[in-house]
């Protein structure tokens, strides 16, 4: 059997509006095994980050399950859940806005191991930071420095220490190279590939950039408003997408390459409301396949059309011949 | 960082010169000729003539300035017109106990303030915050010197707990300092909310979750300490305020401080008294506004930077 770090079932995370219920998160269900990584993709405002802090509980879910290790996280008390920090990681986006401006780096990195009570001691405390600091390719003359001297390559560089800091067996990188220049970027996921192999982390690697998941990660899911409409081992999903949606997002990725063009596959029509959201395809009134009767019928269920790969999709389903 | 105090150090002297400047232009539009005041009615032209020489009113506005400048460079404020006695003097005997009054008001209205604006951010919309903002509304809406007259109905004539006037003894501070102090919380409270509700929004503040910081330490060390500098900000302009604020409780109170020797001096059209205690208010200001800008810099790592720039 394979050895589940984590098991996410039926997830939901409801906000109030005025308009009524936003389903930000609606249903979700994944498992990753132990040192593998997660691609979770999507269009902006589809409820992949919301998704990645619910299951730290930085946002506290509506409903679902999160088994790390076996052990329901949503369950646990705030003094567990602190305790269960130690584990559970995450990397922010921004590399500005998420530091505290009055630490000074060395004060950012030793916070956790401080909290947390991982080592005691001043020095030991500076020998962890100084170590930490190497791992990520930090330079010790920045021991001192505050976050807004330093460029964004370098603050991701110590969002990660900090994410180190505690010894974690599982980290959410929540687009943590989107706001980065592209030569940075590269030096960020390459850093994040070795501490991986080094350390045998597992990562949930959110992002809106397809080609940025597809070296990264082994399995990939897609989300569209709040579900997930296709999962699939990277390479599979990169050769044969299924889910209407998946091709399109696909098709926008361009190719370098001078004359090279692939068809792309336009959408068009409104995007669905996450308000309150009609019990049928989420994705219908965009699809260019959509199919009234089937798609509008009911909440598309997310089926195994094949080892490991598995769509979200009524049409498509019924096309390969399974019962919807 | 030193280079930018001598700096700003530098600056306040025009500050200071053009202040003076209005100030005694204004007394000097404001009177009529003091010397019929202090002379009576039936001195003769020549002993007019004699008093404005001694009394330093000979020559034309301009010179008058300048001689009072170079006079107040040597520390030398005039002569009060009624007591007869050095301004300076009669300023510097009062100034503790403004001081005094202005610091008991100002500590007690931080220490009320700045947490009940914490628990109010912390726990926005909820009742507790409801319950910070209507007493903050009221502490603004309250004239003091109004406050003040209730305070003593209340607790000088019926209960009888505190003196309604004069400075004798601890208790006597105790009215005055609340009359003056409770603007002060109110707005401090307003601020460190609104302050803090911008700082618990931040990421950084979701990172510190993420590292598995207590909520207290979040709150503490995080936000509070990020949301500082407004409330920094506020606390120095008003610190301006609570010594206009005391010159009417110091009246409601009958409290020897510069307030009252001002108020007095005005009834009295007691001018270099007026003039002298103006303008040493003025400096005393814009050195503490001064401070306010240093503290800035111990508060906020990016703000030194730029200071040293």
């Amino acid at each position: 059997m394979a050895d589940n770090i984590l098991e996410v079932k039926n997830l939901k995370k409801y906000f109030k509006t005025s308009r009524g219920m936003l389903h930000a998160v609606d249903d979700i269900n994944f498992t990753i095994e132990r040192g593998k990584t997660l691609g979770l993709v999507g269009e902006s405002g589809c409820g992949k980050s919301t998704t990645g802090r619910v299951i730290l509980r930085l946002i506290e879910p509506t409903s679902g399950e999160v088994l790390f290790e076996g052990k329901d996280v949503t369950k646990l008390s705030k003094r567990e859940m602190r305790h269960m920090r130690k584990d559970m990681q995450i990397i922010f986006q921004d590399p500005f806005s998420s530091l505290d401006p009055k630490k000074t780096v060395s004060q950012i990195i030793a916070e956790p191991i401080r909290e947390n009570r991982i080592l005691t001691g001043k020095e030991n405390i500076e020998r962890r930071v100084l170590e930490l600091m190497e791992t990520v390719g930090l330079a010790e003359r920045y021991i001192n420095t505050y976050p807004h001297e330093l460029d964004g390559g370098r603050r991701q560089r110590i969002g990660i220490a900090r994410a180190l800091a505690m010894e974690p067996k599982l980290i959410i990188c929540d687009e943590p190279v989107s706001a980065l220049d592209v030569s940075i970027q590269a030096q960020i996921l390459n850093l994040l590939k070795e501490l991986q192999e080094k350390l045998g982390l597992t990562y949930i690697f959110i992002t809106h950039d397809l080609s940025v998941v597809n070296h990264f990660s082994d399995d990939i899911a897609v989300m569209y408003l709040g579900q997930i409409v296709e999962k699939a081992p990277a390479e599979e999903l990169f050769e044969h997408p299924v889910h209407p949606y998946t091709q399109a997002l696909l098709s926008a990725i361009p190719i370098p390459e001078l004359g090279h063009r692939r068809e792309r596959v336009k959408l068009k029509g409104e995007i669905t409301s996450p308000v309150e959201p009609p019990a049928e395809c989420r994705f219908a009134k965009r699809c260019l396949e959509c199919n009234e009767k089937i798609c509008k019928a009911s909440v598309p269920k997310l089926i195994e059309i094949s080892p490991n790969h598995f769509i979200a999709c009524p049409l498509k389903q019924q096309e390969m011949g399974f019962k919807i | 960082m030193h280079r930018y105090i001598i700096k700003r150090l530098i600056m306040l002297i025009p500050v200071l010169l053009g202040v003076a400047f209005i100030i005694f232009a204004i007394m000097n539009v404001a009177e009529g000729d003091p010397v019929y005041q202090v002379a009576g009615p039936d001195a003769t032209e020549e002993q007019l003539d004699a008093l404005r020489e001694e009394m330093g009113l000979n020559g034309s506005l301009i010179q008058r300035y300048f001689r009072y400048i170079g006079n107040l460079l040597r520390g030398d404020l005039g002569t009060s017109y009624i007591s007869r006695m050095d301004v300076m003097q009669l300023y510097l005997l009062r100034l503790p106990n403004t001081l005094r009054l202005a610091s008991i008001a100002m500590v007690v209205a931080v220490i009320i303030s700045v947490p009940l604006g914490i628990v109010a951010a912390v726990n926005q919309n909820s009742w507790k915050d409801t319950i910070a903002m209507v007493l903050a509304l009221l502490g603004l809406s309250m004239p003091n010197f109004w406050l003040g007259l209730l305070l003593i109905i209340l607790f000088s004539l019926k209960l009888g707990w505190f003196p309604s006037g004069g400075a004798e003894g601890v208790v006597s501070v105790v009215l005055p300092a609340v009359t003056v102090g409770v603007g002060l919380a109110a707005l401090l409270t307003r601020t460190t909310r609104s302050s803090m509700l911008d700082v618990l929004r931040q990421d950084y503040l979701r990172t510190a979750r993420a590292k598995g910081v207590s909520e207290n330490n979040v709150v503490m060390h995080h936000a509070l300490r990020n949301a500082l500098i407004p409330i920094i900000t506020i606390f120095g302009v008003q610190f301006s305020n609570v010594l206009g604020g005391s010159v009417l409780a110091e009246t409601v109170f009958a409290w020897p401080g510069v307030g009252r020797l001002v108020v007095d001096a005005i009834d009295q059209r007691d001018i270099p008294t007026v003039t002298g205690a103006l303008v040493m208010t003025t400096m005393l200001v814009t050195v503490v506004n001064l401070l306010v800008d240093i503290v800035y810099a111990y508060v906020d790592p990016r703000i030194k930077a730029q200071y040293t720039k």
